[in-house]
Order: C-alpha cells, then sequence, then structure tokens
C-alpha cells in the first residue's frame, strides 16, 4: 500500500489486427512493469509486435488493429479505458515516444521551431518566447550546435543524427515520465548511435524518467538496459534482469539470438543461425510459435507454454527452459 | 532566384514567338474574312480596295512580320469588324472574364479543399462514398449541359436566380466589377458554378490523395504522439502538405478557366472574352483571334512562373535558384 505504483504496469495486453485475410494477433498478451528510472528493453526479430506493443501503450494503434484485452496502468491509471482526449492529454507530455526513422518523424514542411513550440503548447498554456526558450535550451541539452539559430532550419537542412536529436528533443521537451524509443538509433552509424546512446542515459539519469527501448540490436540493450523482454510473434518469450538472461538464456529462441550476434570470443567459429524464418502471424504454428524452429520441440509443444518462473525475477514461456546451474553462475 | 526569372522570362519570350507563328497560321487557314465582311453586291473595285485597306493583298509572311512588328510596339492588329484596336476590344471583356474565373477558382477552393479533407479522413464512410461519387458526375456532365440545367432549375423553374448577364457593377479603379453588389453576385453564382464543377472535382480528388498519402506518414504519427489536438494535426500537418499539389495544380488550371470559359460565358451570355472569342471566330475577325490566343499564351506563362514561385513558398525544400552546397 505504501509503495507508489510503477511507472507502467501493462498486462495481458492484446492487440490485434481484424484484416480480410483474418486476425493479426500482433500483440498476445504479453504483460511487463517498468519502475522509474529504468530502462526496459524490449527485443525481437521484425514483426514481433515490439512497435505494435509501443503504440498501444500511446493509445495510437492504426485501425484495423486495436487493443482487445489487458490493462495498460500508467502510474496507476489504466490507458486502455481512457477516453481519447485525457490520453491525448498524456501523450507528448507524460508519456513520449521516439520512432524509428528520423529521416520520416519530422515534418518536412514546418520549422523545427513550429514543430518543437507546437509540442510544449498543446499540453501547457505558456507564451510562445517561453516555449521557444524552452525548445533551444532542449535542443542544447541533446547536443546541437548554435540551437538557437538551428530553431529556424527546416528539417531537411539536418543529417539523420542531428533529426534523431531533435526528435528526442522534442519527446524530452515536456519532461515525461515515460519514454518509448522504437530502434531509434537503427538508421544512424554507428559514431553517431554511440553519442545518441550517451545522451540519452545522461538525460535519463538527471530526470529520473523510465524508458522502453524497442530494438533488435542485443549490443545496444546490454550497454542500456537494466530489464529486458524478448519477444517473439507478439508474445514475450523470455523476461529478466539484463545480465542474467544475456548470461544465461533460458529460452531457446534467446540463446539463439544472443548466439547469432558475432563475437570475438567465438572468432573463427560459424556463427550461429535460427533456422528458418518468422513465421507469417497469419499462420502461427500451433501451441509454441517458435516450435517450428526450436531444436527442443517435441509433441509437448502443440499445447501453449505457460509462463513458468525457473529462478525469482526470471520468467520463460517454454517447456524445456535451460535451467541455469546456480552454482555455475 | 533572380538568375531563375530571367532565364524563365528568355524561355516565356521564345514560347510566345512559337505560338505567334503557329496561331496566325492557323488561323490564316480556317478561311477568307472577305466573303462575311464584304457586302455581296459590291463590285470588284470596292472588293479589292477592302482587301488592300484590311492588307489582305499581301502574301502570308508579309501579313505576319507586320503583325509582329506591330506586335513588339505593343499593337495586336485592328478588328476587322468593330474597326478598333484588337488588344482594347479585348482589355475591355477582359475583366468580366477575370471576375467569373476568379469565382469559380474560389467556390472550387472553397468547396473542394473540405469535401476533399472528408473524403480523405472517411473514406468509407457514407459522406465520403457520397462526395467521391458527386465528384465524378463534376468530371464527366458536359460543362454547357449543366449550365443549361442550372439555368432551368435555379432561373426558370425557381426563379431564385438570373440567367444571364453581368448586373448591376461597380466600378473599382475603373474597371466595372459584378461581385460587389448584391445584384451583381446573383448574376455571377450561377456561371461561377458552373466553371467551378470541374476544378471542383479535381480539387477534391487531388485533396483526397494527398490525405490518404500524409496520413500514413510517420510524421502524421508523431504529431499524434506528441499530443497535438486533431484539428491541428489535420489544419496544419496534413494540409500544409497536400496543399503544394493541389496549388501547382490549381494554378495551372487557372489559365485553363479563363482560357475556356468560352462554354460558359457562352451559355450564360456572360459578356466576357470567351464570348468574343466565340462571336470573332463566326465572323472570322482575324485580328481578335490572333490576340485573343495571344493573350491567352501570355497569361498561361505569367501563371506558371507565379505558380513556380507560391510552390516554393510553400515548400522550403524548393527555394528558386538556392543552389545548395
Amino acid at each position: 500500500m505504501s509503495a507508489p505504483p510503477p511507472t507502467l504496469q501493462v498486462e495481458n495486453l492484446r492487440t490485434h489486427f481484424f484484416t480480410k485475410a483474418g486476425v493479426i494477433k500482433a500483440v498476445d498478451d504479453v504483460s511487463f512493469t517498468v519502475d522509474r528510472g529504468q530502462v526496459l528493453g524490449l527485443v525481437g526479430e521484425s514483426g514481433s509486435g515490439k512497435t505494435v506493443t509501443g503504440f498501444s501503450i500511446l493509445g495510437l494503434v492504426d485501425p484495423p488493429g486495436r487493443i482487445t484485452d489487458g490493462r495498460i496502468l500508467f502510474k496507476g491509471e489504466d490507458l486502455a479505458t481512457l477516453p481519447p482526449a485525457r490520453l491525448r492529454s498524456l501523450r507528448g507530455a507524460r508519456i513520449a515516444m521516439i520512432f524509428q526513422d528520423p529521416m520520416m518523424t519530422l515534418n518536412p514542411v514546418l520549422r523545427i521551431d513550429t514543430q518543437m513550440i507546437e509540442a510544449v503548447r498543446a499540453h501547457e498554456s505558456v507564451d510562445w518566447a517561453t516555449a521557444r526558450e524552452r525548445a533551444r535550451d532542449t535542443l542544447g541539452m541533446v547536443g546541437i550546435p548554435s540551437p538557437d539559430e538551428r530553431l529556424k532550419a527546416y528539417p531537411h537542412q539536418f543529417s539523420g543524427g542531428m533529426r534523431q536529436r531533435v526528435a528526442i528533443a522534442i519527446a524530452l521537451i515536456n519532461k515525461p515520465d515515460l519514454i518509448i524509443a522504437d530502434e531509434p538509433t537503427t538508421a544512424l552509424d554507428v559514431t553517431i548511435q554511440g553519442q545518441i546512446l550517451f545522451e540519452m542515459q545522461k538525460l535519463l539519469r538527471q530526470t529520473g524518467t523510465a524508458l522502453i527501448w524497442i530494438t533488435h540490436d542485443l549490443t545496444v540493450v546490454a550497454g542500456l538496459a537494466d530489464r529486458i523482454c524478448v519477444m517473439y510473434a507478439g508474445r514475450i518469450v523470455e523476461s529478466g534482469p539484463i545480465d542474467g538472461v544475456l548470461d544465461q538464456p533460458a529460452h531457446p529462441y534467446t540463446q539463439g539470438l544472443i548466439g547469432s550476434v558475432p563475437s570475438r570470443n567465438k572468432r573463427g567459429a560459424p556463427l550461429q543461425q535460427i533456422p528458418g524464418m518468422t513465421p507469417s502471424l497469419l499462420k502461427l504454428p500451433r501451441g509454441c510459435a517458435f516450435r517450428t524452429r526450436c531444436p527442443r520441440a517435441d509433441a509437448t509443444c502443440h499445447a501453449e507454454p505457460e509462463i513458468t518462473t525457473p529462478l525469482p525475477d526470471r520468467a520463460v514461456r517454454c517447456y524445456f527452459p535451460t535451467l541455469p546451474d546456480r552454482e555455475a553462475a | 532566384m533572380l538568375v531563375v526569372l530571367i532565364r524563365r522570362l528568355m524561355q516565356s519570350v521564345v514560347v510566345l514567338l512559337i505560338m505567334s507563328v503557329i496561331v496566325f497560321v492557323g488561323v490564316y487557314a480556317i478561311g477568307n474574312p472577305i466573303d462575311i465582311l464584304i457586302n455581296p453586291e459590291a463590285d470588284i473595285a470596292e472588293r479589292e480596295a477592302a482587301v488592300a485597306r484590311l492588307g489582305l493583298d499581301r502574301s502570308l509572311w508579309e501579313q505576319y512580320f507586320r503583325f509582329l512588328s506591330g506586335a513588339l510596339q505593343g499593337d495586336l492588329g485592328h478588328s476587322f469588324v468593330h474597326n478598333e484596336p484588337a488588344l482594347t476590344i479585348i482589355l475591355q471583356r477582359l475583366p468580366a472574364t477575370l471576375e467569373l474565373a476568379a469565382g469559380a477558382m474560389f467556390l472550387a477552393i472553397l468547396i473542394g479543399i473540405p469535401a476533399g479533407l472528408i473524403a480523405g479522413l472517411k473514406p468509407h464512410s457514407r459522406l465520403g462514398k457520397g462526395i467521391m461519387a458527386g465528384s465524378i458526375l463534376g468530371f464527366s456532365l458536359p460543362t454547357f449541359w449543366v449550365g443549361l440545367m442550372l439555368i432551368m432549375v435555379f432561373a426558370v423553374y425557381l426563379g431564385w436566380l438570373p440567367a444571364s448577364g453581368r448586373g448591376d457593377t461597380v466600378d473599382v479603379f475603373g474597371v466595372p466589377v459584378s461581385f460587389l453588389t448584391p445584384d451583381g453576385i446573383s448574376h455571377l453564382f450561377l456561371p461561377a458554378l458552373n466553371l467551378a464543377l470541374f476544378k471542383m472535382s479535381l480539387v477534391i480528388r487531388l485533396t483526397r490523395a494527398g490525405t490518404r498519402e500524409v496520413l500514413l506518414q510517420d510524421y502524421v504519427k508523431f504529431a499524434r504522439a506528441k499530443g497535438l489536438s486533431e484539428s491541428r494535426v489535420i489544419g496544419v500537418h496534413v494540409l500544409k502538405n497536400i496543399l503544394i499539389p493541389v496549388v501547382t495544380i490549381l494554378g495551372l488550371e487557372l489559365g485553363s478557366v479563363i482560357a475556356f470559359a468560352v462554354v460558359t460565358e457562352t451559355v450564360f451570355a456572360w459578356p466576357g472574352i470567351g464570348k468574343l472569342l466565340i462571336d470573332s471566330i463566326a465572323l472570322l475577325d482575324r485580328p481578335i483571334v490572333v490576340a485573343y490566343l495571344m493573350l491567352t499564351v501570355f497569361m498561361f506563362i505569367l501563371i506558371n512562373l507565379v505558380v513556380d514561385i507560391l510552390y516554393s513558398l510553400l515548400d522550403p525544400r524548393v527555394r528558386l535558384g538556392e543552389a545548395k552546397a
């Protein structure tokens, strides 16, 4: 009773798309929690439902998709049932999102100052000059040189990395409690990626903002996240503290993902791959969605596995998890 | 910017020159005005005097170069029928046509853009589908027939609006205009609506297509993720992007509205240059036809230039002549 509710608590979220070809269960029974100041890595291949999870939290799922079940508790308030006006007042103010492609997120025909100031003024009744000052300070904070001049520029006058910084500045400008970052560094050079990761970490430490970092890149998550959720075909197959999951993955899919990352320790050895392809969400195998690609699958896996907790604070959705040997760990 | 402008102007001169040859030769080919202009009972001497007076006894090329040297001094020839400079006659009638065209464009934009937005935002709603069906009608029904129907319904059957003429006019800077008097507006409304119908359908379709495309863009979703109100997302983020193609097309169409007001002016007896052209063709009044066509070409060139400049104001990525290193 005494502890404040976590920043975000997603419970049994289901977001389905009702298309002519059938129902696509893009997000199917997903649960996780993010505390204040915490970084959650949401990892998975393309089409595993990471992005739709992010959009579901913001209430921005496009038709024919909709949230069919579950609760999204933001500081105790269920976003899934909020009236649209209230949800809009939270969006951009308390919960912000950064998109994957920086070349596409800024409106090409509006100046940067317009796009930043409108974000402030949508939520607070401050005058234009104050909002502009805030925009300038935030641009400076994310490492854009001479922000005063750059405010007057149009998006096409920025490079990709700079545009992503502007997008991050827009996300930060109202000092939100939660930021959902959807592969924000995927489209950038490694050096720029490093800079942006560094800035993000610094800013989070300063503000106590919680962060959901959606990515397919395990190496990025390894350096950034506190906890990790691995998604496969719309479900979370494994979750836990970052070190535990990366050092001793229990689910065969997580092991496959980690094995696919080239590493110096494995030099010369052929890179492990996960056989097969991500199944179409329209034709998922019955039971465990991963069983057709799984080395351990047998007849048991034709029934849907439940989530088990082999270790405290670790959850896995598999009949045959690799149970970490506690002594060896 | 200046360099671009100068280059454009030079191109325009070449276009005008080529057009003048085509127009002149074309008009020369359609018939001999002498047969219409001169009393059939006139004798040979009278006939030859008239031919010489109109300059029709010279060869085509001689006539052309006389016209060209006159045109360079601002003289586009004398009307055979009215015995006045062709340019003067056209300029007298031009304000009526410009007013009609402006009224039509105004209606097309005023109705077309909101209707297109609705159709684009709610493509599956009954209203959206109705708007699209209406735009197909606007495209496919012939203008003269719609004009006649408008007269039938609103002027003859209901008696709400007058069927012809300009009504009361007021002079603004010495130019008579209709839209400032109630009577003038009632006269202007039907022909403007008639002329607007085709453009309106075009605007609806352009706006709808643009809206549907822009709505899928990441920046619209990002605008929503910023928590902006729906009216700001649509009114600023979406609208400013779709205005780019709409302005381009409308600018080009403005020329054609003026040039092809011919049908509407004839149906509604609107005393503009379109009606003048039809009358002049019937009388084979060559100088007027040539002057009209030259003026139309000139107008198209001018409008294109204005559109280019407007375009660069709307879309910061197309600032004219701003070569980026």
